[in-house]
């Protein structure tokens, strides 16, 4: 789950990393309120899920009550990369003399915390990874031990060479982010930039985080941090119902259980000139209710015109599949063509089942694919 | 022969007395797994199916029945729990069945692991299928086949589409492994390439990728350096969009990398084969595979 830049911040504070104050606004008179109260000047950010906010026109350096009116008026309801802004960071601006970004990833290959640090802070970090990968030191994290005091300092000294005041605060930061993403389930913790004053004093003055979907049965607290009016309608549906989805453009709805298979029935879809609606791994069940919920959710998009399930029965019997396809398409009001293709387990009886019905059967995923299409026009 | 089974092969299910733990160890042992031992905390005394003894901690059932290979089949917030103590009780091969285990947890368990000289397979994986050796997981019995060929897998209904595919043009199997869709893992594609490649028994093999992460790249460098044995590729996800978990944890392209353009890529220019569609895998490994 991403969340926004305050909602980062607030983990942060609370794990002692140098956070400038500030409060969100969902309006200009609550925008200009909360700058009265931490006194200009002061930045307007936006706050949606997505990168390139500046770039965007998404943050503004305000000096008056006039500027923070104005722009949190510009900001507030403006789409940025198809995100809607409803909240802005009314946050103290700071003087900035120097930029680092600091970052902490789960890193597959060495199945730990990759800590990812640079002095070219305030930047796409991903750019600077690909032009000038050499400026990005990197150290995976001992979980045994955590990020070790002589390891931070290390990271410190690199970055902020023949400064040990400097070089501290970046150590006992980077500690801090460390505590921070385990305490936290991060997936990912980065604050880009992390700056100097010209006063030598630190400040993580930007703020990411994406927490581990995962870990949210021990965080009882994070649900409330889910920007609901963020997420796509059909995709919260299929949230609330454990399905596992994803929208895209296309006329060909597509119900396959296994993630794997479900990426692979997309991918032959457009092999074949067709266009997939979505991802939808409707897992190994063969509950009817299940099957009415992905239906519900598909369907409710107009733009689809043809239904491809694609079941592989390996311990669910292709017969019972069938069974609750059969009664979940019964009991709703369906006016796109079927198409089923099961495999597996007992497939002779359930095609045999399909067949007494409106549905179209298939016996291969390629059979069945080319089908939704012709069906989909 | 297979990878990481054989013949003295023990198992112990963690979780025997739950719903899907007591289906999957009946489909096991209707398999001719040696499940000897089951374990659920409370359960200790009773006999799962009139036959496999029930135990409170695998130290018990170590104990008593000699056990070195754990099945877990229990919730996510215990799962990584159960791994350490399969481990201190001293089961050299774990297979962690469980979806939704917190990766941090995860992170914490591999050292544990790497300390004790313990494999782990998964988790969020089918397991591993070896014909006519052991079945340790979910992957389906009736579709395998004993024969010469290796497959290893991060998908699990994927798989067995493959699989069949295989066991339908007459290519029976060695070893038939889901690696598992999270991002920490404990064995992964490179480990399943080492051990197919020492298998005598594994004549060619099939690698089945997906978007995110760079295990494919990985494994074509490997291919490329050290492996002689026919292999072929197919990569999942070539339409997904970027920043979406595509249903797996792991399978998410973020930052533009972990695409399957990507993968084909380092893959074709290793000399390994990908395969367009999920049918093409069987022709595509015949055309260099001479027997």
């Amino acid at each position: 789950m991403n969340i926004h830049e305050y909602q980062a911040k607030e983990i942060f504070t609370g794990h002692g990393l140098p956070v400038p104050g500030g409060a969100v606004a969902a309006t200009a008179d609550e925008a200009v309120k909360l700058a009265e109260q931490h006194g200009l000047p002061v930045m307007v950010k936006c706050q949606v899920l997505t990168g390139g906010r500046g770039k965007a026109g998404g943050i503004k350096f305000c000096t008056t009550m006039d500027d923070v009116r104005t722009n949190a008026e510009n900001i507030l309801g403006m789409d940025i990369k198809g995100h809607v802004v409803r909240k802005v960071l009314i946050t103290p601006a700071v003087d900035i003399e120097s930029e680092y970004y600091l970052g902490m990833l789960i890193d597959r290959n060495t199945k730990r915390v990759l800590l990812m640090a640079s002095a070219e802070g305030g930047v796409e970090i991903e750019q600077v990874a690909k032009d000038t990968p050499e400026l990005i030191f990197k150290q995976a994290i001992d979980p045994r031990f955590g990020l070790l005091d002589h390891e931070a300092m290390g990271m410190g000294m690199r970055l902020c060479p023949g400064d040990i005041k400097k070089a501290r605060q970046l150590a006992a930061a980077l500690q801090k982010l460390y505590v921070a993403f385990i305490d936290a389930d991060a997936s990912l913790a980065e604050i880009n930039p992390f700056i100097f004053t010209p006063e030598g004093k630190g400040h993580a003055i930007d703020a990411k985080v994406n927490l581990d979907d995962n870990a949210m049965f021990r965080h009882p607290g994070y649900e409330a941090l889910r920007d609901l009016e963020a997420e796509d309608p059909s995709e919260r549906t299929a949230r609330e119902a454990n399905l596992s989805f994803v929208k895209l453009e296309g006329n060909v709805g597509c119900l396959v259980n296994g993630a794997g298979l479900a990426m692979a029935t997309m991918d032959l879809v457009k092999f074949y000139g067709g266009q997939p609606a979505n991802f939808l791994d409707i897992g190994g069940s063969s509950n009817p209710e299940k099957v009415v919920n992905a239906l519900t959710i598909i369907l409710s998009d107009p733009e689809v015109k043809a239904i491809l399930f694609n079941i592989f029965g390996g311990i669910t019997r292709c017969d019972d599949v069938a069974q609750g396809i059969i009664t979940a398409t019964k009991s709703m009001d369906i006016n796109v063509p079927i198409v089923v293709r099961l495999t597996g387990t007992n497939e002779e009886e359930g095609r045999a089942m399909l067949a007494e019905t409106a549905l179209h059967p298939a016996e291969t995923m390629d059979e069945a694919v080319q089908k939704a299409i012709e069906l989909a026009g | 022969m297979a990878i990481y089974v054989d013949d003295s092969t023990k198992v112990v299910v963690q979780g025997i007395t739950g719903r899907d733990g007591g289906f999957h160890s009946r489909e096991m042992l209707a398999y001719g797994t040696k499940i000897t031992a089951g374990v659920t905390p409370g359960r200790g005394g009773q006999l799962f199916d009139d036959k496999v003894p029930v135990y409170d901690t695998v130290a018990e059932a170590v104990a008593e029945q000699g056990v070195n290979t754990s099945v877990i089949f229990v919730p996510p917030f215990g799962a990584a729990g159960a791994i350490y103590e399969a481990a201190d009780a001293g089961c050299k091969l774990i297979v962690c069945i469980t979806e939704g285990v917190p990766t941090v947890d995860m992170v914490k368990v591999m050292p544990y692991l790497e300390e004790r000289g313990v494999r782990l397979i998964g988790p969020n994986c089918p397991g591993l299928l070896a014909p006519g050796i052991a079945k340790l997981g979910i992957l389906p019995a009736s579709i395998v086949k004993e024969g010469p060929v290796g497959l290893v897998s991060r998908s699990g209904t994927l798989t067995y589409e493959v699989v069949y595919q295989l066991t339908a043009a007459g290519l029976g199997q060695t070893t038939c492994l889901g690696i598992g869709g999270d991002p920490v893992i404990g064995t992964n594609f490179l480990d399943a390439i080492e051990a197919f490649n020492a298998d005598p028994k594994t004549e060619a093999f099939v690698m089945i990728g997906e978007i995110g992460g760079d295990a494919e790249e990985q494994a074509a460098e490997y291919i490329k350096a050290h492996v002689k044995k026919p292999v072929v590729s197919f990569i999942a996800g070539q339409t997904a969009p970027p920043g979406k978990r595509m249903g797996h944890a792991g399978a998410i392209v973020s930052g533009g990398t972990g695409t399957a353009a990507e993968k084909k890529k380092a893959l074709e220019a290793a000399g390994i084969p990908v395969a367009e569609r999920p049918m093409d895998i069987v022709p595509r490994l015949q055309e260099i595979w001479q027997r």
